[in-house]
């Protein structure tokens, strides 16, 4: 959480809405550990990771949704077959990502 | 505008108190909804909602046993009296790590910095003297900082701050103390005869520091568990800087 505040405290300031990502559940081998973040501004700035890049791109895009939406959701991410390549874990572990607005 | 959570927690985070933030992550049932949050301190008091007081009071007395061990994860909580209603809550722990302050790049200091990094203690070596406090000597300490003991420790201490003092030099010694004694660190302890701290006590009461801060120090530093090398020194001084961290009161 540390390595995302300041970020958040800039955006908030420029008047940008703030989505956070957190990793809450790891199977298998996973570069971050659960509790991980990663905070997106709704002008598309970017701090903190959830994994070691292979679904940011993806949870940036979730991030957004839950900016313009106002609601949370839970993802899950793996190495779904011939998906795999476009936001599945190099690594072939598994992963769930909490995404939510800072509305609260 | 009202302080929202996050500030909450934000502030918290910064100040280094230890808190919980609880999340509904998932539902299955209605009356909950998914982002409900629970702020949890240590004590059990909490702030914010998951909607339900019967939510809210499970996930209270989960989250401070998970502070009491710096863990996060997700509990599943299924609701009383519906056995369909289960909900998913992640609780995080948000607990400052704790840090060791060694005054003095001394052998014992060598030792105590492997012993606590064992224990899951940030380490920092205080020293003036460059050619004790070397990176060949120390690196496997978190950080090095050749400078005088006040100047480095002067705003640093915090309620999760464990300070060693360890130079046997007054030069040194003392100036750590007048800053470390009077600040919320957890633990100050300094190595030392009786002899040696009898007359220290006599220095600092001159030097203005009161009753209430000389009895915070623990000195001779260490549980008497009869050390005699470096190793085992630095065993009896993390025995007792564990049993202050672990004490109940504060």
């Amino acid at each position: 959480m540390q390595e995302v505040l300041a970020d958040i405290e800039r955006w908030r300031a420029r008047g940008e809405g703030v989505a956070i990502a957190t990793v809450v559940k790891t199977m298998g081998s996973s570069p971050r550990q659960v509790g991980a973040k990663m905070a997106v501004s709704s002008g598309g700035s970017m701090a903190g990771s959830v994994s070691g890049g292979c679904i940011e791109g993806a949870v940036f895009e979730e991030c957004q949704d839950a900016i313009a939406s106002g609601r949370a959701r839970l993802l899950r991410f793996g190495v779904a077959d011939e998906t795999a390549w476009e936001v599945g874990l190099a690594c072939g572990g598994e992963i769930e990502v909490f995404v939510e607005p800072l509305t609260w | 505008m009202r302080m929202g959570l996050y500030d909450t927690l934000k502030q918290a985070i910064t100040e280094e108190r230890p808190v919980a933030l609880a999340t509904v992550i998932a539902v299955a049932g209605d009356g909950v909804t998914v982002g409900a949050k629970l702020l949890v301190w240590p004590d059990g008091s909490s702030e914010g909602s998951l909607g339900l007081q019967a939510l809210d009071a499970q996930v209270q007395a989960s989250a401070v046993s998970l502070l009491e061990s710096a863990a996060t994860r997700t509990v599943e909580i299924a609701l009383p009296g519906e056995t369909e209603r289960v909900v998913s809550v992640f609780i995080e722990s948000f607990v400052p790590a704790p840090t060791l302050y060694m005054v003095g790049a001394v052998h014992i200091a060598s030792a105590l910095t492997a012993l606590a990094k064992v224990l899951g203690f940030r380490t920092v070596v205080i020293d003036a003297r460059a050619a004790f406090a070397t990176d060949e000597r120390f690196s496997h300490a978190d950080e090095l900082i050749v400078a005088w003991p006040d100047e480095a420790l002067a705003g640093k201490l915090t309620h999760s701050s464990y300070v060693a003092v360890l130079t046997h030099d007054p030069k040194l010694d003392d100036p750590a103390l007048k800053v470390a004694l009077p600040s919320p660190a957890r633990y100050v302890g300094a190595l030392g005869s009786p002899t040696t701290h009898a007359k220290r006590l006599v220095r600092l009461r001159a030097e203005g520091l009161s009753e209430e801060h000389l009895a915070r120090l623990h000195a001779p530093i260490g549980l008497k568990i009869g050390a005699k090398t470096p190793d085992e020194i630095a065993v009896s001084i993390l025995a007792e800087i564990v049993q202050a961290k672990r004490a109940k009161s504060q």
